[in-house]
């Protein structure tokens, strides 16, 4: 009992932050909806359009980001070579950059003094602008998805039994072969949780499209726009919520799946 | 591995994306001294970017600075021991329990941050003062404290310590002190770099909780984003990336040198 | 000083209603040395443990130390040493650290701290080790600063749980020789959790083995070994044959086992395998039943040959139907 005592005192002090900082907040968020609120997000179309075209540029990040960290992960995983821990120690610097950050240094990749645009007309061609575009918005979401993702598929790829490959060679596989039967299935449960994060990352993410100002929609960009520039209270509340709702399940669905092995 | 075509490919593969992570970086870095951006960087190197960003915007980051000591203090409080309870308990209350506290990190910040306004916002002074900002951190880096130190506590049979201590006939905060605050070192050191690290570069739930005269440097970098020239933002960034780099550095070097304990065990 | 221990009806359900160990009573006695034997889940760490002072027993339960109720006490203040499986030493501590931990946090004196720890390295042949860490040493090394460990602050009881598992069989056998000489210097009441028999008969002044959370025999290991209560303490401790006779049935060491040549016996040789010390020789008997039989080398033997076995002097049978024992 003294033992159960202490544990609660202890842990008591963390468990009223949650409770007065978040869930009483969470509380207010779900019911200053209202009403009003939820039915304009059902019947507005400009609602519904933003929150599909937020959940399509996830939704395509989540691809692009699985297909590049896999691939990058499975090499890094195996290979050594001088610089790699420099290199390693390079492309997780990201984790720490606030989406704003990333839009501009997306702004300084694609903007209209950007690398892109002076090598195209170095080369002679025009200059080339995509900062604003959706292909910049893209470009940002991976950019910031790339590093995280990518730890995750590295500790999987060093995790997987070397033996097995060699025994798919030993029976004559192919190196595709191993890829397909080997390597993949046993990257899956990683690349699955890492996928989840990415996606309720992405469609929570906010900085970005913030600093690219983007004429892309997405839901959390309304969500500001409603709450700062038009007052719209209920809106904002009743979409920040189902918002809130919908990143928490996709990474408790994850979590559950994979066993506890996703962040 | 023989370095053979499937070598070479993953290796291009592999620097293709690296430059697309890291040139932007230095683009940034190197406009933010340059003295001329429409000339280049043949128009010489010049602090005096930086120099104006700080006259300018020197107040945000020193707030940054004292909003992230500030959580680092709290979360320490709170999560450390949180932590210790969690690693302690098996059941299912425990494990609820840790379910529920990690709950902020997978809600976007905006989202926490409208539901603080909501609930808080007319709350006395508090919407205009700082403390504002550093709830809503505390609030969002606290799991992340909580699970460097679980992982850490998790790893070294904390039971089995705590049983070996008590044979020898410690009391509880004898034990606490003694022996289990020292072994989780490396883990309280690692949630400490990354709650600080969090909180200098937090803007989601910030951008809503700040007030003209509460602004924290990642505000500030995004106001300067639309109001000022190439060099100034670039400047400004640097300053970002001065702070962060050396902190994320430590941090690496940190998990790295307990991973190698680890194996070593 | 040492103590006597006695246990009353001390027994155990975990948090699901699995029951870990049911209801036992126990007499332990000052200065003896007790080794619970049994396989892995058979209760011998729940009840080290309750005498620990780890875990609580069930109501009803009770533990004595000299007479005294303990049984509310936690392990902090019952004067046990504990040595655990994995050492358990602490990783931010070097070896006089660690060694001088439980007389620190009983706050003895500096120096008496010194020089107790001094004579435990000394006593323990660790003194060059004394300022490495943890990391920095071999497992026997870890074992023997575990050991001074527990015994430094002197307690009436030293309690081993599994001590020797995690190390290879050479220096197992060099580190039970150790303990041995330790105990009985020491002459404090020792218990002693081991899944290793040979460890058991070595060290123990008595065995209990257990099986399935309750007492399946105690005794010494002559008792144990010789006059096994059941079937699964005769399989538990050495090597036994079980042989089904018409009024039932039997235990039979293979090491009592002799066989002489005979043409008309009933058992035939199946195998004989050349095991060093002894010539392992599998016998069948008519009706499919199989001994296993040590006996000295002896190359006559041969697969296909009847032989007469018989225990000890006693011919176990020579012809159908077998004649019983």
């Amino acid at each position: 009992m003294h033992d159960r005592l202490r544990a609660g005192l202890l842990i008591a002090p963390a468990l009223a932050v949650f409770l007065a900082f978040f869930l009483i907040p969470l509380g207010y968020l779900a019911v200053a909806g209202g009403a009003g609120g939820y039915s304009a997000i059902l019947t507005e179309p400009r609602f519904l359009r933003s929150l599909v075209s937020t959940l399509l540029v996830a939704a395509a990040t989540t691809v692009i980001t699985l297909f590049i960290a896999t691939i990058m992960g499975l090499f890094l995983a195996r290979v050594r070579f001088r610089g790699r821990s420099t290199l390693l120690a390079l492309l997780t610097l990201p984790l720490a950059f606030p989406g704003v950050v990333v839009g501009y240094l997306v702004i300084m990749l694609a903007g209209r003094q950007g690398l892109v645009a002076e090598v195209s007309m170095a080369l002679g061609g025009d200059r080339i602008v995509f900062a604003y575009s959706l292909a910049g918005l893209l470009l940002g979401y991976v950019y910031f998805s790339i590093p995280r993702t990518l730890l995750t598929l590295m500790a999987a790829a060093e995790k997987l039994d070397p033996r097995l490959e060699e025994a798919a060679r030993s029976l004559g596989a192919s190196p595709f072969g191993v890829l397909r039967d080997v390597l993949l299935p046993g990257m899956a449960p990683a690349m699955a949780a890492a996928g989840a994060i990415c996606f309720a990352t992405a469609t929570g993410a906010f900085g970005t499209a913030f600093a690219l100002a983007s004429r892309i929609d997405v839901l959390p960009m309304v969500i500001y726009t409603e709450f700062t520039l038009q007052a719209n209270l209920a809106v904002a509340a009743a979409l920040s919520f189902l918002l809130g709702i919908a990143t928490w399940a996709v990474l408790a669905l994850a979590r559950g799946a994979s066993g506890g092995a996703a962040a | 591995m023989r370095r053979g075509i499937g070598f070479w490919t993953g290796l291009s593969f592999t620097l293709l994306i690296s430059a697309f992570l890291i040139l932007p970086i230095f683009a940034s870095v190197i406009a933010g001294v340059t003295a001329n951006q429409f000339v280049g960087l043949s128009s010489g190197l010049t602090t005096r970017w930086i120099l104006d960003v700080w006259a300018n915007y020197g107040g945000t980051v020193l707030l940054s600075l004292q909003i992230a000591f500030a959580t680092l203090a709290i979360t320490l409080l709170l999560g450390v021991p949180a932590a210790y309870v969690l690693a302690r308990h098996a059941g299912v209350t425990a494990r609820l329990i840790e379910e529920a506290l990690v709950m902020p990190v997978a809600v976007p910040g905006l989202a926490t941050a409208l539901g603080l306004i909501l609930a808080y916002g007319a709350v006395g002074g508090l919407r205009s003062s700082w403390y504002f900002i550093l709830v809503g951190h505390v609030v969002f880096c606290l799991p992340f404290m909580m699970r460097a130190v679980l992982a850490v506590l998790l790893a070294i049979d904390l039971n089995r310590l705590e049983e070996a201590a008590r044979a020898c006939g410690a009391s509880w905060a004898q034990r606490f002190f003694g022996v289990v605050l020292p072994n989780i070192r490396g883990g309280i050191l690692a949630g400490s770099l990354m709650v600080v690290t969090l909180s200098l570069g937090e803007f989601n739930m910030t951008l809503l909780l700040h007030t003209p005269f509460t602004r924290t440097l990642p505000v500030g970098l995004a106001d300067a984003y639309t109001a000022l020239r190439t060099e100034m933002a670039s400047a400004y960034t640097l300053i970002f990336f001065a702070l962060i780099v050396p902190l994320l550095s430590a941090m690496q070097w940190v998990v790295g040198r307990m991973d190698q304990q680890g194996r070593s065990r | 000083m040492s103590i006597a221990i006695s246990l009353r009806s001390c027994g155990k359900t975990w948090a699901g209603g699995a029951r870990g160990l049911l209801p036992i009573d126990m007499d332990i006695t000052a200065g003896e040395t007790l080794v619970l034997l049994g396989p892995s889940g058979c209760g011998k760490t729940t009840l080290l443990r309750l005498i620990a002072g780890l875990e609580v027993p069930d109501a009803g339960g009770q533990v004595l130390f000299d007479g005294k109720d303990v049984t509310r006490l936690p392990i902090e203040r019952r004067n046990v040493g504990m040595v655990f499986q994995s050492y358990a030493l602490f990783p931010n501590m070097d070896v006089t650290g660690n060694i001088g931990y439980g007389l620190r946090v009983r706050g003895f004196a500096k120096n008496e701290v010194q020089n107790r720890v001094a004579e435990m390295l000394e006593m323990m042949q660790l003194t060059e080790f004394r300022n490495r860490s943890i990391d920095a040493l071999s497992g026997g090394q870890r074992q023997r600063v575990a050991l001074a460990r527990a015994i430094a602050p002197r307690p009436q009881v030293l309690l081993l749980d599994e001590p020797l598992s995690a190390l290879d069989a050479r220096l197992r056998e060099q580190l039970r020789q150790e303990i041995d000489t330790l105990l009985r210097a020491l002459g404090i009441t020792a218990i002693y959790v081991t899944h290793d028999q040979s460890e058991a008969m070595a060290l123990g002044d008595r065995i209990c083995v257990m099986d399935a959370g309750r007492i399946a025999q105690m005794g010494s290991g002559r008792d144990l070994y010789h006059h096994p209560a059941n079937a699964f303490v005769a399989d538990f401790i050495g090597d036994a044959n079980k042989y089904v006779t018409q009024t039932g049935e039997v235990i039979l060491r293979p090491e009592e086992l002799s066989l002489r040549p005979d043409p008309n016996a009933a058992f035939m040789i199946t195998r004989v395998t050349f095991l060093g010390p002894v010539l392992r020789v599998m016998v069948r008997h008519p009706d499919g039943q199989e001994l296993r039989a040590d006996v000295a080398d002896d190359v006559t033997l041969q697969p296909g040959m009847r032989v007469e076995v018989s225990v000890g002097g006693a011919s176990l049978m020579k012809a159908d139907p077998p004649a019983l024992d």
